[in-house]
């Protein structure tokens, strides 16, 4: 066999190892400087996971995750990300958050499949639906992954923003995250109310109907925004088309912006403890001497009044 | 402390200058995607639809005292999404109404728009969503609608009954622009649900 690192051109082939210059074998121990002293490479705690982690990814610049981690220091951002310290007591109501972000991926994912059979035309909506999910393989599973994950997802959004709400997470400073998850559950509304008409039975128009009426009777802006819904004075050729659209593009992108923004606001100011952890909080050091003492000028250099 | 590149009595540097035409560049840009785009979406709110004037049956085949059913299209192309059923009598003498006239009455009912039936025993329309009932004239009697039944102009040619655009009317069945379910006529509601031009102009009578 050939030697792979000679048929690489010269910025992809390995790195020499410390301590393995030029390819020739050390007489020094690994870690180890030419006069003996520690490197310094492998120093740090041995029991924190991230460092450990990263300092394997720097030990490996010539495999694939290496390489690509060289350049993109993914390492760095996921040890950061998924290394960070969270309070005692966090529990598995702080799961929620996760457990409706994986809602909604489910939704996107199985949401792209179902566009692969769906026609968004007033005549073969409903019949590309039958045919969707009587005749493909599959077709009823993922479509009832879609349709019951839409329920979920909801449910899983106000049980997520109860426990935000009855946690106290809202506060300072966390009150513009609670602000973007308002807005999330606003567009996941959105979701709900623009998927409903998609399958175009009776249900679907007659709810669609009756919802774009609602909205419309909002004073002064109400009649446009349902001409604006509708595309038109009535429910229109191109009324499916355009919540067809909203569903699966224009929404689906505000989402998942803003989850990243959700998220990043997480990891930016960590979590909250449970409100019954901050009864027993104690201060981390305590003092040696009283306050008292000090501001009388008693402690510390002995310099008596 | 001045900035950097500062000559004396210039109210703005030069890096300050190229960093406002660069930002507004950048919006010019910016605006000439977006505001197209925004317009595209928003237009079928000034799209006024034309005219239509449907058949719907010899002048023979309605009477003052009840309402006979036809189906008309009131959107054209998307099949049986497009269509909805009209309820049409004579004009009646007993309630002031000229003979020779004819009155359509939409089905649309005006709480949220689900489709209301006559009910020939009753001489009512009932609502089957949220119980609305109204009167022989499509005035309200009960539920919550929030105003009397659309109608829908009405004219003869050749000795047949043509149905037209639809229109409103206020409690006091005075015709006004066509309204959507769920927004009030008359009064201040004149005002706060304004007309559309996406709806045609009320009869004059």
């Amino acid at each position: 066999m050939p030697d792979l690192q000679k048929l690489l051109p010269p910025p992809m082939r390995r790195p020499p190892k410390p301590g393995h210059a030029d390819g020739k074998p050390s007489e020094y121990a690994p870690g180890e400087a030419p006069d003996g002293k520690p490197t310094g490479l492998r120093e740090g705690r041995t029991d924190d996971p991230g460092r450990r982690l990263s300092t394997k990814a720097q030990d490996a610049p010539a495999d694939l995750v290496g390489w690509v981690d060289e350049r993109m220091g993914a390492t760095s951002f996921l040890t950061a990300m998924l290394m960070r310290k969270v309070p005692k007591g966090t529990n598995w109501f702080y799961t929620l958050g996760s457990a409706t972000l994986f809602a909604f991926v489910v939704q996107a994912v199985t949401g792209v499949f179902l566009a692969m059979y769906y026609t968004p035309s007033p005549v073969e909506a409903y019949a590309s639906i039958t045919h969707l999910t009587n005749d493909v393989f599959l077709g009823e599973f993922v479509r009832g992954m879609h349709k019951w994950g839409a329920s979920v997802m909801v449910i899983l959004v106000f049980v997520h923003m109860a426990r935000t709400f009855f946690f106290g997470a809202y506060k300072y400073p966390r009150e513009l995250n609670w602000v973007i998850g308002v807005v999330l559950l606003i567009l996941t509304m959105v979701m709900g109310f623009t998927g409903y008409l998609l399958p175009f039975d009776q249900r679907s128009y007659w709810a669609t109907i009756v919802g774009v009426n609602i909205n419309g009777t909002g004073p002064i802006v109400g009649p446009y925004l349902s001409d604006f819904l509708r595309a038109g004075p009535e429910f229109g050729a191109t009324t499916l088309s355009r919540f067809y659209a909203i569903h699966m593009l224009l929404i689906p992108g505000a989402i998942i912006a803003l989850i990243g923004a959700h998220l990043y606001l997480v990891v930016k100011l960590g979590t909250t403890a449970p409100p019954w952890m901050r009864a027993d909080r104690k201060p981390k050091a305590s003092r040696s001497e009283p306050v008292d003492a000090i501001a009388n000028g008693a402690g510390g250099n002995g310099s008596a009044p | 402390m001045k900035p950097v590149g500062y000559f004396e009595g210039e109210s703005m540097t030069r890096r300050k200058v190229f960093a406002v035409a660069g930002q507004a560049l950048g919006g010019l840009a910016g605006a000439a995607i977006v505001l197209p785009a925004l317009g595209f979406a928003v237009a079928p709110i000034f799209d006024k639809p034309e005219e239509d004037w449907q058949a719907v049956g010899p002048e023979d085949d309605f009477v003052p005292e009840t309402y006979v059913p036809r189906v008309i299209t009131i959107v054209q192309g998307i099949g049986e999404a497009g269509k909805s059923t009209v309820y049409v009598r004579r004009g009646s003498t007993d309630l002031g109404e000229d003979p020779d006239s004819y009155v359509a009455i939409s089905t649309r009912c005006a709480h949220l728009g689900c489709p209301v039936r006559f009910v020939q025993a009753a001489g009512n329309f009932i609502c089957p969503c949220h119980g609305g009932v109204y009167g022989f004239q499509g005035e309200v009697i009960g539920g919550p609608p929030v105003r009397p039944l659309d109608r829908f102009q009405t004219r003869v040619t050749d000795h047949l009954v043509e149905i037209g655009p639809r229109y409103s009317v206020t409690s006091q069945l005075e015709p006004v622009r066509a309204r959507d379910p769920g927004e009030y006529t008359g009064g201040v509601w004149e005002y706060l649900y304004p007309p559309r031009p996406s709806t045609a102009a009320p009869p004059s009578s």
